[in-house]
């Protein structure tokens, strides 16, 4: 079992200006875990950068994740990092996946995408799909070249429909989301300007009607911890060595304390400690932003420390 | 590779009595066994149940988790959102559900449930200390704390219980136990269904949660009472017979019930030894939903598998003296709950249920022991006690 979840990966491919998209894969071929579209996972890059991508491959196969990243000159070094450096059979760090933008059930849905903002909607979409649920996409992007899976999208015949910017100017949201019976959902991940526009365009339909991402990086910019900590048991004070490369679980089960686990994927919940002090870093699928932002408690299958020490009420 | 046949019959009384001679048979026959009476393919080893139970690519629920194949048979009642789904239609009742009663949301219970606790034991113990556990306190305590939680009036409460019996009785083949629960269930499913309503539910409730989050549009109006009535399902008899089964456990390893005592922090890991050692939930069923090849053995398209669970958690390879119960054990990773996406959603809450239960338990009782014949209650899915009757001794 690996001590760290790691993917390696297995495939990079250009598919727009600027954007490549990669396959990533358990290095021993493992299954890896389960996603819901609008997910997306955390990539932890040599050097401690972490990433949040959506993932836009489809969750029918369980051996490969895809993801698409655009190179963004301006950026914090991560896209540089992917388009320039990451080569295929490197390995880059894993948490998540996680999901903040969950496709909820409706018989009809208006997808509006801004340029990268298209990958988590591309899992949606086909969702939608077979759902047999009543679909639009409005895709917007610089110009044509700009804008990634186009392929992807030629089956669906004229439920896309393609603007770039050099042609038709910006997104016209107050026609595309006109007239539609109550109960649509409107999707729309792309830069802040489109979002806003999105929320403007939908202020007179009913609550809930509008869900957005910002598919900027939403990470608080702190890097990974790569090197190893300390975890200190509160109830033998017992302090433990976690090396880069194990569990805190392993580390602090081989050291006698009982914490009962069970998918060791950071998925199910069961392995939850409290932290008394220090701060965790959260690789888990199960806390939302504010429980994260609280620090109270991590999942030790998975997470791991940003501070020097952890102290778990263990 | 030839498949193994069997004749035996999961389901009926003598095997329904002791499993565990057959699990070994399955278990040691090979990887998979076709079930020739019911036409169905067998899982008995840990490595083939995880596997299965994780793979809801290949092995699916959305026809089924009994016997009955929903592609021809039409389902008893209109079927879970949860348990006799698939991805895409499973996500949203399971994620609006996951966060309702997971593992930081129960937080707020836990001093209600142990005062709970405290005060059911105490009432016992004042009463002498001599009881049916099963009644007593495996279905005393889940009926006091679990549909006040979900928020449910407290008339008719006990309904629940039959309820549930006949839902995992009909996982199985309709035989004797079914036809037994069919005259009543007409009147529970009635029951139970209006109180998945929404002027039923109390505020604050899981129930009310479960609404709430339809009105934020995370559901469908049609989907919330159908994701309530799951927790009503799902949540009681399963808890009543992990508690039963823990509660057997001490009264006849009275070393591990020092163990417990001695060190109280161990009461999550002796119930979760527990549900491995007796599992509660015996078995649940998948359909194929392409050839799948399983260590060589081919299970065909469309064909039901039967994953026995309980002779996972007992199956040598994976577990050393798998027939011990043992809280010197890490039992982490049993399938008692199953695993993958349709792991229990309710384990957290039967987890909290357990050890506020065993540590008020532990902290008055020196000793359990045995006052009497125990007997065995037969389900098609559910490993149950009827009666235990015990002795608690004060401390």
């Amino acid at each position: 079992m690996a001590e760290t979840r790691t993917l390696r990966v297995t495939g990079r491919r250009p598919v727009a200006d600027g954007v490549v998209a990669l396959t990533l894969a358990d290095p021993a071929g493992a299954r890896l875990p389960d996603w819901t579209p609008g997910a997306h996972l955390d990539l932890v890059l040599p050097g401690g950068l972490v990433r949040q991508y959506s993932l836009c491959g489809d969750r029918w196969d369980p051996y490969t994740y895809r993801i698409a990243v655009l190179r963004e000159p301006g950026g914090r070094g991560g896209s540089a990092y992917v388009h320039d450096v990451l080569e295929v059979g490197e390995t880059v760090g894993l948490g998540g996946p996680r999901n903040n933008f969950p496709l909820v059930p409706a018989r009809r849905y208006l997808f509006v995408a801004g340029g990268i903002g298209i990958t988590p909607l591309l899992p949606m979409i086909h969702q939608a799909d077979l759902l047999g649920a009543d679909w639009r996409l409005l895709y917007g992007g610089r110009s044509e070249a700009s804008l990634a899976f186009r392929d992807d999208l030629a089956g669906y015949g004229d439920r896309v429909l393609i603007r770039p910017q050099d042609r038709y100017g910006l997104l016209d949201l107050p026609a595309f989301v006109a007239g539609h019976a109550p109960g649509t959902r409107v999707y729309c991940c792309g830069p802040a300007p489109l979002l806003a526009a999105a929320e403007r365009a939908c202020a007179g339909l009913p609550p809930h009607t509008l869900r957005t991402e910002r598919f900027v990086a939403a990470g608080d910019g702190t890097a990974a911890r790569g090197t190893a900590f300390e975890v200190e048991l509160a109830r033998t004070g017992k302090v433990l060595t976690v090396p880069a490369h194990s569990s805190v679980l392993d580390v602090v089960t081989a050291a006698g304390a009982e914490v009962l686990s069970s998918c060791r994927q950071g998925v199910c919940g069961t392995c939850e400690a409290t932290v008394l002090a220090g701060e965790p870093e959260h690789r888990d699928s199960v806390l939302d932003d504010a429980e994260r932002a609280a620090a109270t408690c991590m999942f030790v299958c998975v997470s791991r420390s940003r501070t020097d020490r952890l102290v778990l009420d263990l | 590779m030839l498949t193994p046949d069997s004749d035996a019959d999961p389901f009926d009384h003598a095997n329904l009595e002791d499993p565990g001679p057959l699990h070994e048979k399955l278990r040691e026959a090979g990887p998979v066994v076709r079930l020739a009476r019911y036409d169905t393919y067998a899982l008995a080893r840990y490595e083939h149940v995880h596997a299965a139970l994780t793979d809801w690519q290949r092995f699916q629920s959305g026809a089924g988790v009994g016997l009955s194949n929903f592609r021809y048979e039409k389902p008893w009642r209109p079927p879970s959102l949860l348990l006799e789904a698939d991805p895409p239609h499973h996500d949203a009742p399971r994620r609006v559900l996951t966060k309702i009663i997971g593992p930081r949301s129960l937080h707020r219970l836990r001093d209600r449930w142990a005062a709970e606790a405290d005060a059911l034991v105490d009432r016992v113990l004042d009463g002498g200390g001599t009881l049916d556990a099963v009644p007593g306190l495996a279905e005393a305590f889940p009926l006091r704390v679990f549909p006040d939680a979900v928020g449910i009036p407290a008339e008719g409460r006990a309904n629940l219980l039959p309820y549930g019996d006949h839902l995992f009785n009909a996982f199985g083949p309709p035989n004797d136990l079914v036809a037994q629960g069919n005259p009543r269930i007409a009147g529970l499913s009635a029951w139970v269904n209006a109180q998945c309503a929404r002027d039923v539910l109390t505020p604050g409730g899981f129930g009310a949660d479960i609404w709430a989050a339809a009105d934020r549009g995370e559901l469908t109006g049609e989907q919330a009472p159908l994701v309530v009535r799951s927790l009503l399902s799902a949540g009681v008899d399963t808890t009543v017979h992990g508690l039963s089964a823990v509660l057997y456990a001490f009264a006849t390893n009275p070393a591990q019930w020092q163990r417990l005592r001695d060190q109280p922090s161990l009461a999550r890991v002796a119930f979760d030894e527990a549900v491995r050692w007796e599992s509660p939930v015996q078995t649940f069923f998948r359909t194929a939903t392409t050839d799948v090849t399983v260590d060589g053995t081919t299970i065909p398209e469309g064909a039901k598998i039967l994953m026995f669970l309980g002779a996972a958690n007992r199956d040598p390879r994976r577990w050393d003296d798998p027939d011990r119960f043992d809280l010197g054990r890490d039992p982490s990773g049993h399938v008692g709950f199953g695993m993958g996406l349709h792991q229990c959603v309710g384990q957290h809450i039967a987890r909290l249920e357990a050890a506020s239960l065993l540590t008020a338990l532990a902290r008055r009782v020196t000793r359990l022991e045995l006052a009497g014949p125990v007997r065995r209650h037969h389900n098609n899915t559910l490993r149950a006690w009827r009666s235990i009757p015990i002795r608690l001794h004060r401390s």
